[in-house]
């Protein structure tokens, strides 16, 4: 097991509903008599992470992931499918610079380990891809772009499984947005973002999305964020 | 997706392309160290075998398991079927265990569609073979393993099926996926071995093997089902075999990437030589292996969610 250092806490606890900087103008009144707004009354998505914001994020989790681990050695960086592995790719690529060693980045999609598959109509599956040293005995960085539930965290603790037995497994996720339904939290935080359950958080990246942003926008209710 | 699979004509090419897709990506299963998913855990599927098979049935079986669904496999021989009961009320027996899909190959063409749509059961029906009407998923298992050899897809691929189409489930099911796909299907055979209404179907036909030869990317060889023939539908085996067969004289006539395909059972000598069904150009043992990753893929489009999966066209 891994000494378990001073991990950084999250900046602010984990909101509960309608933080005062994430709420609408409406906020507060989305209970009881509350009345429901109509896509017309919500703001449009607004920007809290531009493109140097998501970059200099991303050198910092490289930084610490180097100092966690004690340097590269038998790091392998899985990114979750879409933006996951997107952000992996970042990752290691400014962990190669740092340490001159080359950190191999894959992709590990979780469809076939949810727990919601019969909530849903059948999903496609998204690539996966182990880099050629495998994952036994390394030290496994799972990389997402959002975390919400964990529940997706959790489906991929499990898939992790199956493909063989990492020495250690930690999380980096670019956007920790609270909410957690499972006990599991991130090693690595770009940002902590208070939101509410009614809002929905979007990571865009220039190898899917053509550009670089984190957005937080309204979702009406039960809208998957 | 609709809910059953019983004919190759209820894929439209959307829903194939996924079907395909998908069991590319659970192919990479094979390489690891545990193939199996948990996908279906809980979830019944029930091989209702009437008529004699042993890859279909294996690997239908090997691919639910890799999904952990509890497989009951169910064969006429041995069951109340020999003491004569009805299909209906092998269905009422099945749906009240509890079956999540049936899985059916029977003797008669049409069987399937009774099952799927007479409100005996109310999980999914999948076709794994019905007289000598469909095969479905031999056509999808097909259709994957020659994506793989040409170049990644099957768009204005010239594909030569040759033999017995009269009483190939697999040649109607594959001249149907096939188009859906953008695929030229060229069937080669005796006259008396096409079926009435060929015409209709949307592929070429023709009876001079050695011209379609040197324009196919692959070629599928027919077995002759001499199980299904009541009548001479040609003069002697040996004249079959001389005019229709794969020997290494017409292999020499294919282009150099074409690839030499059969369903299985192969009659060696007869419709195919035994050096051109060992050749390194033949892909009939990796037609089994892929068999799986196909089923799979199924299986889990049609059962993994609340309801087939949905394909935006």
């Amino acid at each position: 097991m891994p000494a378990s250092s001073q991990e950084r806490l999250p900046a602010a606890t984990p909101p509960t509903t309608g933080a005062p900087t994430a709420g609408p103008p409406t906020a507060g009144s989305l209970s009881a008599a509350g009345t429901v707004p109509t896509a017309a009354d919500l703001p449009a998505a607004r920007e809290v992470l531009e493109a140097a914001d998501i970059a200099r994020a991303l050198t910092r989790i490289g930084h610490e992931i180097v100092e966690r681990n004690k340097g590269a050695d038998d790091l392998v960086l899985l990114g979750i499918p879409t933006r996951g592995v997107a952000l992996a790719r970042r990752l290691a690529d400014g962990i190669t610079a740092i340490e001159s060693t080359q950190v191999p980045a894959g992709a590990l999609d979780v469809t076939m380990y949810r727990d919601d598959l019969r909530l849903r109509p059948a999903r496609s599956l998204r690539h996966t891809e182990v880099p050629a040293g495998g994952i036994d005995d390394k030290i496994v960085v799972l990389v997402d772009d959002v975390l919400f539930s964990g529940r997706t965290v959790r489906a991929a603790l499990d898939a992790l499984n199956d493909l063989g037995r990492p020495r250690a497994v930690q999380l980096a996720v670019l956007v920790d947005r609270g909410h957690r339904e499972l006990p599991i939290r991130a090693d690595f935080v770009g940002r902590n973002l208070p939101t509410s359950m009614s809002e929905s958080v979007r990571v865009l990246l220039t190898e899917v999305d053509g550009t670089d942003a984190v957005r937080i926008a309204h979702t009406r209710r039960g809208d998957p964020a | 997706m609709k809910r059953h699979l019983l004919s190759a004509a209820d894929l439209s090419r959307d829903d194939a392309l996924v079907v395909l897709d998908t069991a590319e990506e659970l192919a990479l299963l094979a390489n690891r160290p545990i193939k199996k998913l948990p996908t279906l855990r809980g979830r019944t599927v029930v091989n209702l075998f009437f008529e004699d098979s042993t890859r279909t049935r294996i690997s239908f079986e090997a691919a639910a398991k890799r999904l952990s669904a509890d497989v009951i496999n169910f064969s006429a021989k041995g069951s109340s079927v020999s003491k004569g009961e009805s299909l209906k009320d092998t269905a009422l027996t099945l749906e009240a265990m509890g079956a999540d899909a049936v899985v059916i190959r029977h003797s008669s063409s049409g069987a399937p569609h009774r099952l799927a749509y007479s409100g005996w059961i109310r999980g999914s029906v999948l076709n794994a073979g019905d007289g000598t009407h469909e095969h479905p998923t031999q056509a999808l298992l097909d259709a994957f393993t020659m994506r793989r050899h040409l170049g990644g897809s099957i768009d204005g691929r010239r594909i030569t099926i040759v033999g017995d189409v009269l009483h190939s489930r697999v040649a109607r099911s594959n001249v149907l996926l096939l188009a859906t796909l953008g695929a030229e299907v060229t069937l080669v055979a005796p006259p008396t071995l096409l079926p009435v209404g060929v015409d209709g179907w949307p592929c070429s036909y023709g009876y001079d093997l050695d011209a379609a030869l040197p324009k196919s990317d692959a070629v599928m060889m027919l077995r002759i089902q001499r199980e299904r023939m009541q009548a001479a539908y040609f003069p002697s085996a040996r004249e079959y075999s001389r005019r229709y067969g794969l020997d290494a004289r017409r292999f020499g006539l294919l282009p150099e990437h074409a690839i030499v395909m059969h369903p299985g059972p192969m009659n060696r000598g007869m419709e195919i030589a035994a050096e051109v069904a060992d050749s390194d150009r033949s892909v009939i043992v990796e037609q089994v292996t892929n068999g799986v990753s196909v089923r799979m893929a199924v299986l889990y489009l049609l059962l993994g969610g609340r309801e087939p999966a949905e394909v935006s066209a």
